[in-house]
């Protein structure tokens, strides 16, 4: 310090994800680059730095936090306090030793894809690192699926069990090396090894592992893959017999595959793509991007009946090892489990499951934490958007437990989700850490895996929640579980319609206060009458809603079964439409032939007398019954398949209908609350039909029929109510991309403010954020019974 | 109110309702029925209720049922039934011809079961108070000696029995009332269970827990019996005997045959040792011809009933609340 200008000393605290992403480091160099002295430390609260220097250079090296940032960081927030005098010890700059104590409201980093300077060295003869396939440094690798408990330090992550050998330690210790605290640091002398095993007691290890899958991949064989968070299923994706063995092992005849790439020019080679898309595709999340899909590129049963092929790049070395060869360029990728079960992630689940689909399994000796599913997005433009839409169709590697920003502080609550596609979420001052997609809760292992989730969330981030919110339907695993808990565990349990839920995450990932309208349309959930909603435009706040409007109720012949047979809703709603006549209604709908006369007759039965037969006001099964009635999809494989091969149809192409071509839903205006009637729809369609309108351009004037039933219902509710212009849409209907952009463009022009869902999926994966609102909203409220918050 | 679908409903009115209202130790056992002593003898006890339509069904009748409902529950607690009550409460303008067909095949199913009817009663209510006719029975019978049927007895590594396929009394009897045409070939099993049950103790007294599924079906009488015993259950999904014909109707109608409800079947935790001379005394017996091992007492998830299915999965076996609400979403 030469100068004649006083040196001055401040405290800076930097919040968001700064452990475990290089952050103390690059504080370090960027220390040493600006010549200030003082230290920098990780503390729960995040990362605290203490520095004295010039005035400018300071300033400089306050700029340079944010923007000069390692990759993976997230900066949420700079604090900058002036200290008095100088340190008298202040001598150099050092990194100390991290401090335990304070309320930790540190993130933990998701896991991430090997960074460029890794993949040069993983690439480069002369590395010591050369092919090693657990390769990561502080800007790359595996993080949430690894950690056990926060701080995030080697001894609490899975990484434990392995001793870094003396030039790794060197590495680790040395603050000016890429891994200086790179906590899963790692090589070939030290670190976990790559492990193949066959059925018949087989096992290879390292490169003659790697070698052996990959041959056996090539000769189109099935190998089971251990990656980031759990076990892939990996098929030869240019070879149709290697896919058709898969999808005959798995049985699964219909639901769209995965594929992993070796890069962008090979994607490009089958499916068509934007900028946006390159970059979601390379990002660090390396999440499964839905892009188009290419005739002529990839076997056709790799994503039967659908434009879009889901695609992703390398996310672990090991990958890229894999698909870095002459003869092997794409892969299936498909979740690595037995059907019923979650995607395995212990060696031994694995080895005991997967050799009934497996041919080989690929595996190491690194074990994983927490199980972690590949994220699944959706890139939307549309010329009148001002800003494109990033859709979750999943949220997990790469983006949990990434919180969410509310903008409120919370009151202390654990929310447990719904029942399939479950999350769980945990309120923590003014956020919301949402974990990853966890599924199917009428699994057991899998509900075993949502406690274990919900208790591994709160200590991470040293949360105690004290209520509990959970979905309205008495029925629900995790509802019935955290009554029962009441009073124990929880002080209170709220029960959240599942409807309102979906509303309520919507806005709240929005930040909207206030009366709000809610669309929200998705498959099934309990209504506050007891009867099945799931076409619903809803009224008010977080705290309370009412219904606006909603969609004429159908029978679900046969409960649940009509959601794996859409061909039953198929002939309820043509039965409702057509005044009940079964011939009339065959007549009108040829693909109802299929059904036998004792199957006519029965389900004819049952829609009239309620015979195990509950009523619907569901958009999800509309968009079912209207797939079955078009022959597009009688019975439904994987969930969904009825509106996602009608939506198919649309090619991705959004353009409405030409408004003298669509269809018109009636509404019965004079009830209590407005009923919207889908009966002229379906016999618009017959009459289509009969004129031999094609199918794809009946979806057309379907779907357009429902934007503007919409928008029209939303005028008539801002106008009876003194005009509501803030819409939310939510639900799982809304993954519908042609509703969802032309729902969004026609409010717009409506003069409505309409949102969406563009951080937590708006299927029921958003449902526990919601939860987490609308319960803390209830506890707000004197209102609300049961003891005192 | 749905509280008679034989689930949770029904179990929460006996518990927060009857229970504390009426107080007394043996209610408390909460059993089909009750176990007494009187004179130094062990009684098995209990009373049943019928509101069944249509009154004749293909297999049986509400007479039928009458009896045979309260001699199985005797028949579970390992009691051979001896005397019956039998309280009639009819409606104002049955028919006498329709009356006295019901009372015949009430007679005839008594002297099937051996009980004898010892005494009874009649109540006319209005027209319009009543569905023709509703029987009350109650029934008595001797406990033999060192016989002990309780779920508390159940450890892991019973083996789970049942008597039969299973569906049949349900789906026939919905079938006539709903005018489901399901064809010939199901007839209600309805039948009395006290000769089937006498075979399996001559076997062994050493049986651990009977019980009839009948409402709420094999699903409500397994869970029962897991959350008594503290212990879990595990099934073999594909062992679980279903005729086809009820397998079809159940598929149209989106049913799950463990739901659907039994009258003239039993389900029998056994000792493992025991379990194979049991299974060949029962297959012995013309009621449990196609007796088969279904599944296993364990010590994981206790309490909780799993089904492990054809594909290697796992799914819980729910105590059914009322009507199966659709949950996906
Ligand atoms: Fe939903
Ligand atoms: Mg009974
Ligand atoms: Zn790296
Ligand atoms: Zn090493």
């Amino acid at each position: 310090m030469q100068n004649s200008e006083p040196p001055v000393r401040r405290r800076i605290r930097v919040t968001g994800v700064v452990q475990g992403v290089g952050f103390r480091p690059f504080v370090y160099k960027l220390a040493l680059t600006h010549e200030l002295t003082g230290w920098v430390l990780n503390d729960p609260e995040g990362v605290l730095i203490e520095v004295t220097g010039r005035a400018g250079a300071l300033r400089r090296f306050g700029a340079e936090l944010t923007t000069g940032a390692p990759p993976q960081a997230r900066v949420d927030e700079v604090l900058v306090t002036e200290l008095p005098g100088l340190d008298p010890q202040a001598d150099g700059f050092t990194i100390r030793e991290s401090t335990h104590e304070g309320r930790r409201v540190t993130v933990v980093p998701p896991d991430a894809h090997v960074c460029a300077d890794c993949l040069a060295e993983l690439r480069d003869p002369a590395d010591r690192r050369y092919r090693y396939p657990f390769i990561n440094c502080t800007n790359c690798g595996p993080r949430y699926s690894i950690v056990r408990q926060l701080p995030y330090d080697r001894a609490q992550t899975t990484m434990a069990a392995f001793t870094m050998c003396g030039p790794c330690g060197r590495e680790y210790r040395d603050p000016l090396d890429r891994r200086y605290h790179a906590q899963p640091n790692a090589c070939p002398a030290c670190g976990p090894r790559l492990l193949l095993a066959d059925p018949d007691g087989g096992r290879w290890d390292g490169e003659d592992a790697l070698a052996g899958a990959a041959r056996a991949l090539a000769a189109g064989r099935i190998v089971a893959v251990k990656s980031v968070g759990g076990f892939h299923l990996a098929v030869d994706a240019r070879n149709p017999e290697a896919v058709a063995r898969l999808r005959a092992r798995k049985r699964r005849d219909s639901k769209p595959f995965a594929v992993l790439a070796r890069d962008l020019a090979t994607v490009a080679g089958f499916a068509d793509f934007d900028p946006a898309e390159a970059e979601l595709l390379e990002s660090s999340a390396r999440p499964i991007v839905l892009v188009r899909k290419r005739a002529g590129g990839l076997p056709e049963t790799v994503a039967p009946r659908n434009p879009n092929l889901g695609v992703m790049l390398p996310s672990a070395p090991q990958h890229h090892l894999l698909v870095d060869r002459e003869d092997l360029d794409a892969l299936v990728m498909t979740s690595g489990n037995v059907s019923g079960y979650p995607i395995a992630y212990r060696n031994e689940d694995a080895l005991a499951q997967l050799f009934g689909i497996a041919d080989l399994i690929l595996f190491n000796d690194r074990e994983i934490e927490t199980r972690v599913d590949d994220s699944l997005v959706r890139y939307s433009a549309h010329p009148e958007l001002d800003r494109p839409v990033v859709s979750f169709l999943r949220r997990a590697r790469g983006y949990a437990p990434y919180p969410v920003e509310v903008g409120v502080e919370l009151a202390p609550l654990v929310a447990y989700g719904a029942e399939l596609k479950t999350t769980v979420a945990l309120a923590g001052g003014t956020r919301v850490y949402l974990s990853q997609h966890i599924g199917d809760l009428k699994n057991d292992e899998t509900f075993e895996s949502h406690r274990e989730t919900a208790r591994h969330l709160a200590a991470l981030h040293e949360l105690t929640p004290r209520h509990a919110a959970v979905d309205l339907h008495p029925q629900f695993r995790a509802t019935r579980f955290a009554l029962a808990e009441q009073g124990g565990a929880f002080g209170r349990v709220l029960q959240v319609q599942h409807h309102h839920a979906h509303m309520a995450s919507c806005m709240a990932e929005n930040r909207l206060t206030g009366r709000t309208l809610g669309v929200v349309f998705d498959g099934a959930g309990y209504g506050v009458d007891g009867t099945t909603w799931g076409g619903e435009f809803l009224l008010g706040t977080y705290r309370e809603v009412r219904r606006a409007a909603h969609l004429r109720p159908v029978p679900l012949l046969g409960g649940d079964r009509a959601v794996k047979e859409p061909v039953r809703t198929g002939f309820a709603l043509a039965l409702d439409a057509l005044d009940g006549d079964t011939a009339a209604v065959v007549a009108a709908f040829p693909v109802l032939e299929l059904l036998d006369e004792q199957q006519r007759h029965v389900f004819g039965a049952m829609a009239r007398r309620g015979i195990n037969a509950p009523l619907a006001s569901s958009m999800g099964r509309l968009f079912d019954g209207v797939a079955a009635l078009l022959g597009v999809t009688t019975h439904a494989e994987y969930e969904a398949q009825g509106p996602i091969e009608l939506e198919g149809l649309l090619g991705r192409d959004l353009a409405m209908s030409a408004p003298a071509e669509r269809y018109r839903f009636g509404c019965e205006d004079t009830a209590e609350v407005p009923e919207i009637d889908p009966r002229p729809v379906v016999r618009a369609v017959a009459a289509d039909l009969a004129a031999g309108v094609d199918t794809a351009t009946v979806a057309r004037r379907f779907h357009s029929a429902v934007v503007d039933m919409v928008v029209d219902r939303c005028r008539a509710i801002a106008a009876a109510e003194g005009g509501t212009r803030q819409v939310v849409l939510s639900g799982g209907v809304f993954l519908n991309e042609f509703l969802l952009v032309n729902c969004l463009v026609e409010l717009g022009r409506a003069g409505f403010d309409a949102y969406c869902h563009r951080q937590v999926p708006t299927n029921d994966g958003g449902i526990a954020l919601g939860q987490v609102m609308v319960a803390d909203a209830m506890l707000a409220d004197p209102r609300t019974e049961g003891p005192g918050r | 109110m749905g509280h008679g679908g034989g689930g949770a409903l029904s179990a929460e009115l006996v518990q927060h309702i009857f229970a504390p209202a009426f107080g007394g130790e043996v209610l408390a056992q909460l059993g089909d029925a009750a176990t007494v002593s009187l004179g130094g003898a062990r009684l098995a006890f209990s009373t049943d209720s019928f509101v069944v339509r249509p009154l004749f069904f293909p297999g049986g009748s509400i007479g039928d049922l009458a009896v045979n409902g309260t001699v199985n529950d005797l028949a579970m607690s390992g009691a051979r039934a001896a005397y019956l009550s039998c309280g009639f409460i009819l409606e104002e303008g049955v028919e006498m011809a329709v009356l006295a067909r019901v009372a015949e095949a009430l007679g005839a199913a008594a002297r099937t079961a051996g009980v004898e009817v010892a005494t009874g009663d009649t109540k006319v209510v209005e027209a319009g108070h009543g569905d023709g006719i509703y029987i009350n029975t109650a029934g008595i019978g001797l406990i033999p000696a060192g016989v002990d049927l309780r779920p508390q007895r159940v450890v892991p590594g019973d083996v789970v029995i049942v008597s039969g396929p299973i569906g049949v009394h349900g789906v026939a009897i919905m079938s006539v009332r709903e005018g489901l045409e399901f064809g010939t070939g199901i007839e209600s099993d309805c039948a009395a269970l006290g000769g089937l049950v006498d075979t399996m103790l001559a076997v062994t007294p050493d049986l651990h827990v009977l019980r009839d599924p009948t409402r709420g079906g094999l699903a409500a009488a397994l869970n029962e019996i897991a959350a008594a015993s503290g212990t879990g259950v595990v099934l073999q999904e594909r062992s679980i005997p279903v005729p086809p014909a009820v397998a079809n109707a159940c598929a149209i109608l989106g049913l799950d045959p463990m739901y659907v409800a039994n009258e003239g079947k039993l389900v029998a935790f056994v000792p493992r040792e025991h379990a194979e001379a049991v299974l060949a005394a029962m297959r012995s017996h013309p009621l449990g011809a196609e007796a088969c091992v279904i599944g296993e007492a364990v010590s994981e998830h206790p309490g909780m009933v799993v089904a492990r299915t054809g594909l290697g999965g796992t799914r819980v076996v729910d105590l059914p609340i009322g009507e199966q609400l659709p949950r996906i979403c």
